[in-house]
């Protein structure tokens, strides 16, 4: 998670990099103007009255502030709305759902292989354009890698497109940017761009049903699951658990963070997510299962952690 | 000519015997002890809305503070998250609504009538009970805070987080109470303010002579006029929707949150300009005297802050950039938020022009000015960059933004209102602030505003969102977070240094002796005057009449001009023509009452009855509320006619005035103005959600609408109760005042019958409004006909009480001629009301 990266300053895709050009320009033409004002102003107050007598006059009102902003801005206007060029590859399809606090995240069936549904983390092939679908659940959120393009709100009855693509291999950190009450601020994502034939991989992995248990451990983990209450929200796939409010754990061993983004991903956050979430992330919307006893969440904790 | 020939070609070239100066003093003396609280004159209600608007700005600058401590380290735990999402709420909403607004309306109230030589405000009540109202809701809406009953969904409130499901509890119906205050007291600034620049101005103070910062506020209460309806509609909608369930913003029935946005936005985006143009006039009030010289370019001046007012209502969208607009708008509003650069830098350049024609003095008031120029500058730059579209997507809802918004508001408005409390201080006290002191306070704010917020630029560009209330030490924001916070508490001990300052040096004195004209003005505010504003209203015959009319104070001051002294014997101010000041009339004004107090305490405790609902109580509020104000219109306005007066110059005026010249008239007309916005919003909520959502609509749905005979009828009544009114208004002239009442009543009939005959079709069809968008958009419409047509009913019986008193002549109707504006208004909307909502679904494509 450290190396994640989450800066607009240190782009891997043609947004980002695009909003970062805009930048300089912008910004080195911004100092300048805020130079010639300063420069005037100090010039006005202490040259010698004759000197700068000039400055005062009429012309000099119209030059600065009617003729030097419509040529600037006419300019940027200009060079800003320039088409540029769109890449024509097939993108990869990908929807985003935004929910309080949290990120469904649902990758379209292709060709004859299934969908599939994951959380807080998207993975894609590295160098091919993606197609982001983002919807809401609930309120307004709003979809943001700085590392790879600006954000796009996540509005409800709406559906908003968002075209990324990442130019290097890498794990770029994302968060929720438009103010979704609560523990908006624990909102987290993890784009993880990679090489075509790792992302194969990984989606064929996640396609398939879920890791049978391997030890009586972790079967015991499996059942409490099942009917300790967990299965009316989260699914996993291939057995009886088939919840939809929250996040699909059918691979959730195999995802880099916990809780959007807030916990590195092991046995021991688990556990502690289980029963104490609502220290992790205040207000959110699974219970804290207090109840469980040291054993059953150790059990737990490894069922889940054993789901690559 | 001599000394001597120049006082004789005066108005009142003998002057006011001391006994005439004393019936003036004793005419306008304010009240004393604890009827202190009945005060209405214009000097003391100023003073009071700026020490309350400053209150504010210290509290929400308290706030802040909390919230920087909070962020100084990342994963800090000083306050939770649900304490924090109250803080930001309340620090944007106070700072924005309470403090922002209010203040430069109290500048506003304090210095207009001084600056254009009125007397008073037109409707000194009227200010009294928008301040009372304003203070006592703003302070019991801040102390939400303290029971954990504070709004937590961000100053801009954006459904559906704010919405019934998400947001449960009074938290956000006391948001949008608090909201309604403001509301009240900016639209009866907006009327005093409008009022009071165009029909009270001292005579020869054509509109090319009038002071810079009274232009600013014609453009600002213009826009308060166009931009206030607007969140008017939006917050009242969301009150519709969380108490009644109308659904306007829940997608799953039809309606679309990004209804609110663009609401609250094509409010929102005015709304800086609302703050900003005054400061931008106040500077432009300031630095002709610090420099000595008038200001440069003047016209173009003007042509700038009526440019930035109209350009100000197309930038709305830019606030939306990331909502997934088509790229046309997005090109469009793109284009339109650069263009507001040019209006701004005509100013900045005239502002240099200015400093290099004269000598500018470094005194601390032109201190802030240079700060001004240099943190606005930066803050409009920076503007200018986001309103680039692909940038913009990167920096919204960042710290980008938050350092933006912070550098144009603390530059373009508290810089400026920094200079103008140490520059007309000396105006309301015996003596000047601390020079010592302004100057150090001035290095600590200006050095804390850059501290503080220019790292903030750079922690949004690496990628730190706003409204988080901690973030994760890896992501490298944490010494920038540090700078930030020392920059708060940098700019606090600035900000506590001049509340130092202020309690030393500050003596409340409007009359008597002040410190003066401290810095050689050469406007008509640094007059040797009291609360009565001067002994005599001078002749104005240039921009800056203390430097250019001489020995003017002495002569003004000895009463050798117009109206010296009382003419009539009671408050009075001199009304003049709209564009030349020609004298017209003499405008009584009334004096101290308690009756604005009531209603305002009436009116802020029944919003929060009903908030609370406490239904009993709110009804007996509201009770209260509309006696008080029926009491303090009939004893105190519609006054019994008076004879001619003297003015001095030959001039016999009329005392007071009817029909079209007469104050009230052109009050009514300004709220005329803000309900056609109101109405125009209105109607746009409904083209809107069917443009968003035509499924919902009985072109697709087949929903029965009512029989097309229902709005027919009810047309027809509108019309009759027109007609009604006309033969009323003839028979009132005429004196005949039994047809005048039977006439009024049947206008009142048929007015109500219209407003019944038109819901009864839309319920008899089975429309109920928290079935769907489209029924909520319908009832909507109806709804605030419902509301002109009360309204009116009230107004109505009033004028009928009065002609049964004996109080309506065709020399005093003022009671009667305010009806008839309205009336006009409510059946122009009423029909177009029934337009929009029978031949939309009829003959609009599904």
């Amino acid at each position: 998670m450290h190396s994640a990266l989450q800066s607009t300053l240190d782009p891997h895709g043609p947004g980002a990099a695009y909003a970062l050009e805009l930048l300089w320009v912008m910004g080195i033409g911004a100092t300048l103007v805020l130079l010639l004002v300063t420069v005037f102003t100090l010039y006005g107050i202490f040259a010698r009255p004759e000197r700068r007598r000039w400055l005062g006059r009429a012309s000099v009102v119209v030059a600065g502030g009617v003729l030097l902003p419509i040529v600037t801005l006419g300019a940027l206007l200009v060079y800003g709305f320039w088409p540029r060029e769109r890449a024509g590859e097939e993108p990869l399809r990908i929807e985003v759902t935004g929910e309080q606090w949290w990120w469904r995240v649902s990758y379209a069936a292709d060709g004859g292989r299934p969908g599939f549904e994951t959380a807080n983390e998207i993975r894609i092939p590295v160098a091919r354009p993606v197609e982001i679908a983002l919807k809401s659940g609930d309120v307004i959120h709003s979809f943001w890698v700085p590392s790879l393009s600006g954000k796009m709100d996540m509005i409800p009855g709406r559906v908003n497109q968002l075209r990324i693509r990442a130019d290097r291999e890498g794990v770029f950190r994302g968060q929720c940017a438009e103010y979704c009450g609560g523990a908006h601020q624990a909102m987290a994502l993890l784009v993880v761009a990679e090489s075509p034939a790792r992302y194969d991989a990984w989606a064929v992995n996640q396609r398939a049903p879920a890791a049978e248990p391997q030890d009586s451990w972790a079967r015991s983990g499996q059942a409490l699951f099942v009917s300790g209450g967990c299965a009316a929200c989260h699914r996993i796939a291939g057995t009886a658990a088939q919840g939809s409010n929250g996040p699909d754990l059918s691979h959730v061993g195999s995802r880099l963070s916990l809780a959007a983004g807030m916990l590195p991903n092991h046995r021991g956050t688990l556990a502690g997510w289980i029963a104490g979430n609502q220290q992790v992330k205040p207000g959110n919307r699974m219970p804290e299962f207090r109840h469980f006893q040291g054993p059953e969440l150790r059990a737990l904790a490894a069922y889940l952690e054993a789901l690559k | 000519m001599s000394r001597e020939e120049t006082a004789a070609a005066l108005p009142n070239p003998q002057g006011i015997t001391p006994e005439q100066f004393e019936r003036l003093r004793r005419v306008w003396d304010p009240p004393r002890g604890i009827r202190f609280l009945t005060v209405v004159n214009n000097n003391y209600i100023g003073l009071l809305y700026i020490a309350t608007a400053m209150l504010f700005f210290v509290l929400a600058g308290v706030l802040a503070l909390i919230m920087r401590v909070q962020l100084a380290v990342p994963e800090n735990d000083f306050v939770s998250q649900s304490l924090y999402n109250q803080l930001f709420t309340m620090h944007g909403t106070v700072m924005m609504f309470l403090f922002a607004v209010p203040v430069v309306e109290a500048m506003a109230v304090l210095l207009l009538p001084n600056l254009i030589g009125a007397r008073d405000l037109p409707f000194p009540r009227l200010g009294a009970y928008a301040f009372w109202a304003y203070a006592i809701g703003g302070v019991l809406f801040f102390c939400s805070l303290f029971v954990g009953l504070s709004p937590a969904g961000g100053w801009f409130m954006y459904p559906p987080l704010t919405g019934e499901q998400y947001s449960p509890g009074v938290n956000s119906d006391l948001w949008l109470l608090g909201i309604g205050f403001i509301e009240i007291s900016a639209i009866a600034g907006a009327v005093e303010i409008l009022v009071g620049i165009l029909r009270t101005r001292a005579p020869g103070m054509g509109l090319d002579k009038l002071p810079l910062f009274a232009w600013a506020l014609l453009a600002f209460a213009f826009m308060i006029v166009f931009a206030f309806p607007s969140v008017i509609v939006a917050t009242a909608l969301l009150e519709l929707e969380r108490a009644l369930g109308w659904p306007f913003f829940r997608a799953e029935a039809g309606g679309d949150p990004l209804l609110w946005q663009h609401l609250f936005w094509f409010f929102g985006h005015p709304e800086v300009y609302i703050i900003f143009l005054p400061a931008a006039g106040m500077v432009s009030m300031i630095l002709p005297t610090m420099a000595q010289t008038p200001i440069a370019a003047y016209r173009l001046i003007v042509l700038a802050l009526v440019a930035t007012g109209f350009l100000s209502f197309g930038l709305w969208v830019h606030h939306m950039l990331a909502t997934g607009m088509p790229a046309l708008s997005l090109a469009f509003f793109s284009g339109a938020s650069m263009a507001v650069a040019i209006p701004s830098g005509i100013q900045v350049f005239a502002w240099i022009a200015t400093i290099a024609s004269g000598r500018l003095r470094l005194h601390t008031p032109a201190l802030f000015l240079l700060g001004f120029l240099f943190i606005f500058t930066l803050g409009g730059l920076t503007g200018v960059m986001v309103a680039m579209v692909p940038f913009d997507l990167q920096a919204h809802d960042s710290y980008f933004i938050v350092a933006h918004l912070h550098y144009v508001l603390i530059g373009g408005m508290v810089f400026p209102l920094f200079a103008a409390l140490y520059y007309w201080i000396p105006m309301t006290s015996s003596r000047a602030l601390s020079e010592r002191v302004g100057k150090w306070v001035f290095g600590l704010t200006f050095a804390g505003v850059n501290i503080a917020f220019f790292p903030m630029h750079i922690s949004g560009l690496l990628g730190m969102p706003r409204r988080v209330h901690t973030y994760r030490d890896y992501l490298g924001w944490d010494w920038l977070n540090m700078v930030s916070t020392i920059g708060a508490f940098t700019i606090a001990a600035g900000v506590a240094l001049f509340l130092f300052d202020l309690a030393r040096n500050f003596r409340t004195r409007i009359e008597g002796h002040r410190a003066g004209n401290y810095w050689n003005g050469g406007t008509l505010e640094w007059l040797p005057s009291g609360t009565f504003a001067s002994h005599s209203i001078p002749r104005v015959e240039s921009r800056y009449p203390l430097w250019d009319q001489p020995n003017l104070s002495e002569d003004v001051e000895a009463g050798r001009y117009y109206l010296a002294g009382t003419v009539t014997g009671t408050r009075e101010t001199l009304s003049t023509s709209a564009i030349h000041a020609h004298p017209q009339f003499v405008k009584q004004l009334p004096g101290p009452s308690w009756l604005p107090l009531a209603a305002a305490l009436g009116t802020a405790l029944f919003f929060y009855a009903l908030t609370f609902k406490w239904g009993t109580a709110a009804m007996g509020l509201g009770v209260l509320t509309v006696a008080a104000i029926l009491r303090w219109l009939w004893i105190g306005t519609d006054l019994p006619p008076h004879a001619p007066v003297d003015i001095g110059g030959g001039l016999i005026l009329p005392v007071n005035a009817q029909g079209r010249t007469s104050h009230s008239w052109w009050a009514m007309i300004v709220l005329v103005l803000v309900g056609a916005s109101i109405f125009t919003c209105a109607a746009a909520v409904y083209l809107y959600l069917w443009t968003a959502g035509p499924e919902g609509w009985p072109q697709t749905t087949g929903d029965p609408l009512p029989s097309v005979l229902w709005p027919l009828a009810a047309a027809a009544l509108l019309v009759g109760s027109g007609f009604a009114l006309a033969a009323a208004t003839r028979a009132q002239r005429a004196g005949a005042r039994r047809q005048m009442l039977l006439r009024l009543l049947l206008a009142t009939v048929l007015l109500v019958g219209a407003g019944f005959l038109e819901i009864y079709g839309h319920w008899h069809s089975g429309l109920r409004p928290a079935e769907s968008a489209y029924a909520a958009a319908v009832w909507a419409l109806l709804s605030l006909q419902g509301c002109y047509v009360s309204v009116l009913v009230v107004m109505a019986l009033y004028a009928g009480a009065r002609e049964l008193a004996g109080l309506l002549s065709a020399e005093r109707r003022a009671s009667f001629d305010n009806l008839l504006p309205l009336w006009t208004f409510a059946i122009v909307q009423g029909l177009l009301a029934m337009a929009v909502v029978h031949m939309v679904p009829r003959f609009a494509g599904a």
